[in-house]
């Protein structure tokens, strides 16, 4: 038999696509038949869609990297749900693009920290975390206290997330689609975050998460 | 899953086994047409490949691997199959809390087939821990502030959700009240303490009085009048003309300033002539209460801990403020 081995060693184009195909299965079992999965497409029943404040307070948690270290994603482990309270369900993050679920987690998840701490302490903890937990080695942001928004684009954002989510809204009762934002929301949502601080769009959005599952 | 994406996951997941096997077979032979151990025609450097066969430890651990990967698959399942097991990690899919108990519920019973593992280890740790539990929840909290296992509980749930704003030594800080000390807003019984954890407080809110007080002189007289309610010095006709516009402040603070505690109303509106102070006691600090005002804001934690916590949590609080 002749050296058919050779021609993949000897041909880095073939060696590649069959490298590519390769690993590739791992991703076509794993993640493909995902996209079309119902669960992963059904809202859980209380998810709200962000307020535009909410919405730029996220922009702003992405800005700011705080996935680096924050993951927002609770594993079902009772150490886990003990600390954070019940683990995560793919419902709750069908509107999210991107999800933060992040991955790491130098300081606590939180995918469930809205109400948890009063909008005072977020303050006090955003602008020096060390004078409420003398511990902490987060960064200071104190920045979001003067940086104040203009929401020029804020509706361009609700209106994209309408876009982004239309096969994935809540249904009305004849099973219509319901957008997550009204014409007249995307139109107020200048109106609705000019002027405000970063400081608390950022708030509003922290205050916000983990509500959806009830 | 549909069936058509089941059927994707087994052909691909069989077919990339069967494919590993096949191309393992192929390498264990000789099909380079030249003898086993000799030279494969080619050096570099000194360097030269001989056509030698794969090492026998390899191939056999290559081979056990696949004999694993059925094994695997039997168990814990593949493409919408649930595997002898029946095992989950946790349940997706849910869309409330009530779908998500109901589940659990199932997953428990006996004849469910499958096995949950974040139900069973809830379930374990519930028989372990829930009997202690409940014969502290069974108990006063009087009588768990005496008891220095409970307080050790108490101190660690304490530590993990309350020191955030309350410090680990619970002696607040600025804005967070001290819970050491024997100054409450909202009262410091047990079963005040327990209804504060329990529900939340929102402070009834100071609002900025700059405006109702006439301006920046209103604040710096009224400021003046708060800090000499504590028996500090201040200029004396400030304070004087202060005393005159206090009777604004004194529907929360009381008219002598003892705060909405002692005048047993719920606003948490402090007490103004200990000496202690939430958001610090400078003139400087005071006349920016007065000017921009305040609003704390304790969060509920009932939904979050469940009574039985907020029942040991309330006594470690309590045993603090008592001698």
């Amino acid at each position: 038999m002749k050296n058919s081995h050779e021609k993949v060693e000897k041909n880095v184009g073939l060696f590649f696509l069959f490298t590519v195909f390769a690993i590739s299965i791992g991703g076509l079992v794993e993640i493909t038949p995902l996209f079309f999965q119902k669960e992963l497409a059904t809202p859980v029943d209380n998810l709200k869609p962000y307020t535009a404040l909410q919405m730029e307070g996220r922009d702003i948690y992405i800005r700011e990297g705080c996935s680096n270290c924050h993951s927002q994603m609770i594993r079902p482990f009772r150490a886990e749900t003990e600390r954070y309270g019940h683990y995560s369900v793919a419902g709750e993050h069908v509107w999210e693009h991107p999800f933060l679920w992040g991955s790491k987690r130098t300081g606590p998840d939180l995918a469930r920290v809205g109400g948890r701490y009063s909008d005072d302490w977020h303050i006090a903890h955003l602008t020096d975390p060390r004078s409420v937990v003398p511990e902490s080695n987060m960064p200071a942001y104190n920045w979001l206290n003067t940086n104040t928004l203009d929401g020029e684009i804020t509706g361009k954002k609700l209106e994209t997330f309408n876009f982004l989510t239309r096969n994935r809204s809540h249904k009305d009762e004849n099973g219509k689609a319901i957008p997550l934002y009204t014409q007249a929301e995307i139109d107020g949502a200048k109106d609705a975050v000019k002027g405000k601080t970063e400081m608390s769009a950022l708030i509003a959005y922290l205050q916000s998460l983990g509500h959806a599952l009830k | 899953m549909s069936s058509f994406w089941n059927i994707w996951v087994w052909v691909l997941t069989l077919g990339s086994l069967v494919g590993c096997f096949l191309i393992l077979r192929m390498c264990l032979k000789n099909f380079a047409g030249v003898e086993e151990g000799e030279s494969m025609g080619h050096t570099f450097d000194g360097i030269e490949e001989l056509n030698n066969p794969l090492p026998k430890w390899w191939s056999t651990f290559f081979l056990l691997t696949i004999v694993w990967a059925f094994g695997y698959i039997a168990l814990y399942g593949l493409g919408g199959w649930g595997g002898l097991l029946g095992w989950k990690s946790s349940n997706q899919g849910i869309l409330n809390l009530a779908e998500s108990k109901a589940k659990t519920l199932e997953n428990l019973s006996k004849d469910s087939g499958v096995l949950v593992q974040y139900d069973r280890e809830v379930a374990a740790a519930d028989a372990k821990y829930g009997p202690i539990f409940d014969a502290y929840a069974a108990r006063s909290i009087e009588d768990l502030a005496t008891d220095g296992e409970a307080l050790k509980v108490g101190q660690r749930l304490f530590i993990q959700n309350c020191s955030q704003c309350h410090g680990s030594d619970a002696h607040g800080t600025t804005g967070f009240p001290n819970l050491a000390d024997k100054d409450w807003l909202y009262g410091g019984t047990p079963e005040i303490i327990k209804e504060t954890i329990m529900n939340g407080r929102i402070a009834t809110g100071m609002m900025a009085w700059e405006g109702a007080l006439g301006g920046d002189q209103g604040v710096k007289e009224v400021a003046a009048y708060v800090i000499s309610l504590s028996g500090r010095s201040v200029d004396p006709e400030l304070a004087k003309a202060g005393k005159g516009k206090f009777a604004l402040c004194a529907g929360c603070h009381g008219p002598e300033g003892q705060g909405s505690l002692a005048l047993g109303l719920p606003m948490g509106a402090p007490n103004l002539t200990d000496n202690i102070w939430l958001y610090g006691g400078s003139k400087r600090v005071i006349e920016e209460s007065i000017r921009y005002g305040r609003a704390g804001v304790m969060p509920p934690w009932k939904d979050i801990l469940g009574e039985e916590k907020v029942h040991l949590i309330s006594a470690y609080v309590y045993s603090l403020s008592q001698d």
